[in-house]
């Protein structure tokens, strides 16, 4: 898998200042949003990044576009470390690494056109394109499933998903190696999200793009990627393939985020309520501000004990390719992970031992 | 039905405006029991929100035009008085929002706004409305309500936030509680635990609660019975086991397809619904959903130009499409073993 990766990132880090006065600044604390985040990702693959608001899995994608840098760690991109370049270094990268936005409405400039916002990147980076820019844009309007003529149109003229197409045109527009979108879907509704789901898996297929999906929803990375990080607050605490991670999640808050998924199927009487009860974590997640000690799970967890209040779980690999921060994994075991969300209830009865 | 005590009849709630009018609601109908769960599922611009709006009686003051019955406990709310339905709002019924920060005002405490909605419908003291502001507020799970209650909406979590609307709507043991979109705006732990207060609220109060969403997990965890919206107008009502065990609309068939699913097999693919929602301004001739539905030249172009009456599939369970039964049957069967593939 190193052998054609395109992204090695080791101990990536970004810690934001925080400060008090305006004329005397003094940085009184740090928010750790992203803190010694590991992944390898082959050419080709698609990395799913889940976590709830405030765990990091937006600045990881930021710091992989390189629009934040990285406070510690590296970003190896293509066999080169990018993690420090300066905006002008990058400039000519900016070719290689693309974004996706999650709000259609606000990520495309209401006065300019369809065409000159999908043209825009060929003019920034003096691209040559042999019939000129519109027949370039045409045809990447035409890719993504955007009628071609629509080209001296305005944003506001198009949906919400006819919208996310044209962000996805203009992030094809220099052939990207690697794009990371940001809650691609997010904003979309279910109806549409089907549709720019398969536009993303066909546009992979046929360029052969590598990407990162940042999303909160379990179901959408469990279709799209390939490989899964599970994070919490700014740390990593799962990260493997994805048919490992859906059929056996070893760390107590995959499986717990996995059973707080509503499932679309009508709940038969007192029974299947209570069958649905599941795991519920209690309370929120704590500030990134002041993340707590050791195991930043254990406030929330129904496993913790003494040991994950004092010491750090390492990111073990516990089976081959199936990395896991926790001192007390969950077994995994394959009766656990029954197709009818076995895995949800097996732990519920130990969370039941517990209380 | 004798029990019901909200009956929706032939609701059209319209706009006008300089582009033309716009049927946000067109024809709904619908009765809901005490003690039951309506889901109302529908993507955005399906009429979903305007409905219950126009149930609270919060399009008093706009331009909306609203013909039909909506009766409360017997009582008629359309063209009731403000003060009346004034009255009714928040003693009768009450609404939860989707974004919790904006619902609530930020310069007062929680404490203080809880108490204000019991204060304007009950003859009390200021002492007895906070006691009962903080009794709420220690009822949906705040830790030391006491303290929390002098507390800022901006020193809330999200979660915490809509628990402290919840305890705001339901200070007044409202006989309804409409719930719009409740957990849209937050994560998913977050959003098991409220579904979970509004399931044990609902079974402790007793009251009708109508649950609006585009999410059908969500709708699922609590509904009994499930109205599918599509262009303001009704595309299948019947039982959370109707909709979910035999769906009878291409449009619920599609929206139970396009969604990627935890609880079955991955698929490849997803099957999307083809085109976009319509503008509700040129709503499609006919069946509203025809220029999307894979299967409206079985019609015989009726779904072109006619637009198709609710009918009932099976006890309670109405479905508004062209396609004829063996039709259905015949095109469920295709899209099951497309499920299968």
């Amino acid at each position: 898998m190193s052998g054609d990766a395109l992204l090695e990132v080791t101990g990536l880090t970004k810690h934001f200042p925080v400060t008090r006065g305006i004329i005397i600044r003094q940085k009184i604390g740090a928010v750790q949003a992203v803190d010694d985040v590991s992944f390898t990702l082959a050419a080709g693959q698609t990395l799913g990044v889940v976590g709830e608001s405030g765990c990091g899995k937006t600045t990881t994608g930021r710091l992989l576009t390189r629009l934040l840098e990285p406070t510690g760690g590296q970003i190896m991109f293509d066999g080169r470390d990018i993690s420090h370049l300066s905006a002008g270094q990058m400039r000519p990268l900016r070719r290689d690494i693309q974004m996706i936005f999650q709000d259609p409405y606000s990520s495309l400039n209401p006065r300019h056109t369809v065409g000159s916002i999908v043209g825009a990147p060929l003019r920034l980076q003096k691209v040559s394109t042999p019939h000129g820019i519109k027949a370039a844009v045409q045809d990447l309007l035409q890719l993504v499933g955007l009628n071609p003529e629509h080209y001296n149109r305005y944003p506001h003229e198009f949906s919400g998903g006819q919208r996310q197409r044209i962000g996805i045109a203009r992030t094809l527009a220099l052939r990207p190696k690697l794009i990371v979108a940001d809650e691609p879907v997010s904003a979309l509704d279910v109806s549409i999200q089907a549709q720019i789901i398969n536009l993303l898996e066909d546009l992979q297929g046929e360029l052969g793009l590598t990407y990162v999906v940042i999303a909160h929803d379990l179901s959408v990375v469990r279709h799209i990627a390939d490989l899964v990080a599970v994070m919490y607050l700014g740390k990593l605490v799962e990260l493997t393939s994805r048919d490992e991670l859906y059929a056996r999640p070893r760390h107590p808050y995959t499986v717990a985020l996995m059973s707080a998924v509503p499932v679309p199927a009508p709940v038969r009487g007192e029974e299947g309520r209570q069958r649905r009860k599941r795991i519920r974590l209690a309370g929120d997640v704590p500030s990134p501000l002041n993340p707590p000690p050791a195991c930043r799970f254990h406030t929330r967890c129904w496993k913790a004990q003494e040991i994950c209040r004092t010491t750090e779980p390492p990111l073990a690999e516990l089976d081959p390719g199936h990395q896991v921060a926790c001192h007390f994994p969950e077994n995994g075991a394959p009766e656990d992970s029954a197709p009818d969300g076995g895995a949800a209830t097996g732990t519920s009865q130990a969370a039941g031992e517990l209380s | 039905m004798a029990d019901a005590l909200l009956e929706v009849s032939d609701l059209h709630i319209h706009f006008p405006t300089d582009d033309g009018l716009v049927r946000a609601v067109d024809g709904v109908s619908f009765t809901l029991e005490r003690g039951r769960t309506l889901g109302i599922v529908g993507e955005s611009g399906s009429g979903k929100s305007v409905s219950s709006l126009g149930i609270m009686g919060l399009h008093q003051g706009t331009r909306a035009q609203i013909t039909g019955h909506i009766k409360l406990d017997g009582e008629e709310l359309v063209g009731a008085s403000a003060a009346r339905v004034r009255e009714l709002r928040g003693s009768k019924m009450a609404m939860i929002f989707q974004d919790p920060l904006s619902s609530l005002h930020p310069y007062y405490t929680v404490g203080a706004q809880i108490a204000e909605a019991y204060l304007v419908h009950n003859k009390v003291s200021k002492q007895v409305a906070r006691k009962h502001a903080i009794d709420m507020l220690g009822r949906v799970g705040i830790p030391q309500p006491a303290t929390r209650a002098d507390d800022y909406p901006h020193q809330f979590s999200g979660g915490m936030r809509q628990r402290a609307m919840i305890a705001m709507a339901l200070s007044c043991d409202p006989e309804l509680l409409i719930a719009d979109e409740p957990t849209t705006a937050l994560d998913v732990t977050v959003q098991a635990q409220i579904l979970d207060l509004i399931w044990d609220m609902q079974r402790e109060y007793q009251s009708a609660v109508i649950i609006i969403t585009h999410d059908l997990g969500v709708v699922a965890e609590l509904s009994d019975d499930i109205l599918v919206m599509y262009a303001g107008r009704m595309a299948e009502y019947g039982s959370a086991e109707d909709i979910f065990d035999a769906p009878g609309h291409p449009y619920t068939w599609g929206l139970l397809n396009s969604m990627p699913r935890l609880d079955q097999a991955r698929l490849d693919r997803l099957i999307p619904i083809k085109g976009t929602p319509p503008s509700l301004i040129n709503v499609p001739s006919g069946c509203p959903f025809h220029p999307r539905c894979q299967y409206a030249a079985e019609t015989n172009g009726r779904s072109e130009t006619e637009i198709p009456a609710l009918r009932p599939v099976g006890p309670g369970h109405l479905v508004a499409c062209h396609l004829t039964s063996d039709q259905r049957r015949a095109a469920r069967g295709g899209a099951a073993r497309l499920e299968d593939a």
